[in-house]
């Protein structure tokens, strides 16, 4: 276990621990989210969107996020394209690689649910989330590098309800009392299930 | 060269070949026993047939249709060889020694169809995983997994 | 010097009783290997004595779901194949499904075919030279590269709403017209490209780094370029003189005025020259055929949306930015195709992989694959 882990868990059950853990967790989700080094794991169309984004006109580098094509430098792996069922297990073994905390992006309906590929084949994974956990979701085929761009940002709103304590969930939203009748950051409130994002051109 | 140029040419070298010779969508088609196959593809190289474009099978009922295409750029023009074989233990002797390019070609259509290609100097799976069971471009292959699509057109 | 003089000086004084073959794995996931390639290498010091492609991790049975889809669902079906030139498998299987069925395709048609297919010639080669390029180190050249394609994606996009996956060739012609200007930023596009593969032959092809990493390296002889069957850049690259657009002509080729660019060396250098003068012969292409394409429909009227020739079989095939791309169809006068199969052309080009690495370098290795380049939706299919 990692020193900071330990450092979550000691400050979560001490007395007064929680306003310096507080503290210390929007330290840490804001230098987590905001320097997202992706794992580039394209196999199929959705690689050619993927490299796209990283490129001058679309420019992912402007959001921290850095394609490096080596798990154990990387937080965020953007699965991008059909996963085979001879691919899988190398997949699997590649998200292991990769040091805690870590995220998945599955990129494209092919990675999403098999898309295209879902009827009548006999070796495409309908899914990676059949074997890896997912975090966010991007529909289309191949969807738009813009997509991806926005896949990452929702990913980080996501990061800034984590805690570094076990079993926490930081709470983002501002905290005002039901009469005053204004709510804050709805949408940065803990999510129950992944978020979805929609981009056209789904082709099923 | 037209094809009714390259059938006199062909009857003219090789009289034997010229009864199976026919014509099919503006393609020639020759379509040779089992027996004999290899020899007929040597006389097809000999003759100038220099590239292998492809192989494959079709899954006939009665058997396996295995479809070569042979190409000659001296002659410019392209030729179907086709072969039956039976269904159980299907096989038929490998071309690799007279084109080199025929070997992940006939690899590929073992894996899928399992049909063995005597004399090939490597016969393994090529695109299916080693520990795939069954030969899943066969009519009769079936797999629990598969989910048929609807039939909505 | 040659390598074997390059070990004996590296070993000169090593003990060498206890030499054993080093078997090194590359891949399924490595940033070099151009998509989900495996190669098992056998070395000796640093050269190969074996490698071993393993391919199959991006088999989705393609030509399985063929059978279980109408002749016209499958057009999206052969995007998927060569997801970096998609229109080209597009175009394939539609003269295959035209020569089973008896279509004609309307002049202007063909010319929008064309077209599309030499920009998306210039795209392809644009990806495997920037590619190429960043596996010798040369990462500038990736981005010059990548910048010309994106102008390409955009102009396809503004013709058909896709930028990767087109749809547009389909049995019986094209399934939309040009928007209002939209040659003529084609027109500005080719006359600005050329300036830009001017750049780069300076900036890459004269370099010094990029002729000592790709002169003499993966040679490929004419003669075992044609019984290897390798066909494309990778035979033209070898000093053979075939292009199925000049010598086995399809659709309105014949009317064209250009040059089939050959190297004489066949080494990784030559191959991936050819693929830079072929941009400049595309650009030509492109500019007559604008010039010739008359108005008129853009797909032949009264086809039923269910095809169902009569039974049969039929092949056709186009050249690719990677070599002759065939479908093979086969029908039994359903609505659906019997059996479809794609000859690949990458897939018989990366067979050349394991000859031509043989007592190369290991880090010659990722070159000699990317001078080949593969594409693994279609290697795999």
């Amino acid at each position: 276990m990692a020193l900071i882990d330990r450092l979550g868990e000691a400050l979560d059950g001490g007395q007064g621990g929680g306003i310096i853990l507080s503290t210390l967790d929007s330290l840490v989700d804001w230098a987590r989210g905001k320097s997202l080094w992706a794992m580039p794991m394209g196999t199929a169309c959705c690689a050619m969107e993927l490299i796209a984004a990283s490129f001058n006109k679309f420019d992912f580098d402007r959001h921290g996020t850095f394609p490096r094509p080596d798990p154990r430098h990387t937080d965020v792996m953007v699965v991008a394209g059909t996963i085979t069922k001879k691919m899988a297990p190398a997949v699997k073994r590649l998200h292991e690689q990769m040091a805690d905390p870590k995220w998945v992006i599955a990129m494209g309906n092919c990675a999403v649910s098999g898309g295209i590929f879902y009827y009548d084949t006999y070796s495409v994974v309908r899914g990676i989330d059949e074997f890896l956990p997912v975090d966010v979701y991007i529909g289309g085929c191949p969807p738009r590098p813009e997509s991806l761009q926005d896949a990452v940002l929702r990913l980080r709103e996501r990061i800034a309800t984590e805690s570094i304590a076990p079993d926490r969930k930081r709470e983002v939203a501002l905290l005002l009392p039901e009469s005053s009748g204004i709510s804050f950051g709805a949408r940065l409130g803990t999510p129950s299930s992944a978020d979805v994002t929609d981009s056209e051109g789904d082709e099923r | 060269m037209n094809i009714a140029e390259f059938r006199e040419h062909l009857c003219a070298i090789h009289p034997e070949l010229c009864p199976l010779f026919s014509v099919e969508f503006g393609d020639g088609v020759l379509t040779i026993e089992r027996e004999g196959f290899h020899q007929a593809m040597s006389d097809l190289k000999d003759l100038g047939f220099d590239r292998f474009t492809m192989v494959t099978a079709v899954d006939r009922t009665a058997g396996f249709e295995l479809v070569y295409r042979v190409k000659s750029r001296s002659m410019s023009a392209a030729l179907f060889v086709k072969c039956l074989v039976e269904r159980e233990g299907p096989v038929i002797a490998s071309v690799v020694d007279l084109w080199p390019s025929a070997d992940w070609q006939e690899r590929e259509v073992y894996d899928l169809f399992g049909i063995i290609f005597e004399g090939h100097p490597d016969l393994r799976r090529i695109l299916l995983p080693t520990d795939f069971e069954g030969f899943p471009l066969r009519k009769d292959y079936v797999d629990s997994t598969v989910i048929r699509r609807p039939d909505y057109i | 010097m040659a390598l074997e003089d390059v070990r004996d000086v590296a070993l000169a004084g090593v003990e060498t009783a206890g030499r054993e073959e080093l078997v090194v794995n590359i891949g399924p996931s490595h940033p070099s290997t151009h998509g989900v390639c495996r190669v098992i290498v056998h070395l000796d010091g640093e050269v190969v004595t074996k490698a071993d492609p393993v391919i199959g991790y991006l088999h989705r049975g393609i030509e399985k779901m063929a059978e279980n889809r109408t002749y016209l669902q499958v057009v999206p079906l052969t995007d998927r194949l060569d997801y970096v030139g998609s229109m080209y498998a597009n175009w394939a299987y539609c003269r295959a499904v035209e020569r089973l069925a008896g279509i004609r395709v309307p002049e202007r048609a063909e010319y929008l075919r064309v077209i599309v297919c030499e920009m998306q010639r210039i795209a392809s080669h644009m990806m495997a030279l920037g590619s190429s390029a960043a596996d010798t180190g040369a990462f500038t050249m990736f981005v010059y590269a990548f910048d010309e394609r994106e102008r390409i994606i955009e102009a396809f996009e503004e013709l058909c709403g896709a930028r990767l996956t087109y749809n547009y060739v389909r049995p019986g012609g094209v399934s939309f017209d040009v928007p209002d200007g939209w040659t003529e930023g084609v027109l500005e596009f080719c006359r600005k490209h050329r300036g830009a593969l001017d750049e780069m032959d300076r900036l890459f092809f004269g370099n010094v780094i990029t002729r000592k990493r790709m002169k003499g390296v993966g040679v490929l002889s004419a003669a075992d370029a044609v019984a290897r069957g390798a066909s494309g850049p990778v035979a033209r690259g070898s000093g053979v003189n075939w292009d199925l657009r000049k010598h086995d002509t399809y659709s309105v080729y014949p009317r064209f005025d250009f040059d089939v660019p050959t190297g004489s060396a066949g080494d990784c250098y030559d191959r991936a020259r050819v693929r830079l003068f072929e941009c400049y012969e595309a650009c030509r292409i492109i500019e007559q055929a604008i010039a010739q394409m008359e108005p008129g429909p853009i797909h032949t009227p009264g086809l039923p949306r269910l095809l169902a020739p009569r039974p049969g079989d039929a092949y056709d095939h186009i050249e690719s930015a990677r070599g002759a791309l065939g479908v093979y169809l086969v029908s039994d006068g359903s609505v659906r195709p019997y059996r479809m199969k794609v000859r690949s052309p990458a897939f018989c080009n990366l067979a050349l992989l394991p000859f031509l690495a043989q007592g190369h370098m290991l880090s010659d290795l990722v070159v000699i694959l990317g001078s080949l380049d593969p594409v693994f939706g279609e290697v795999d299919r």
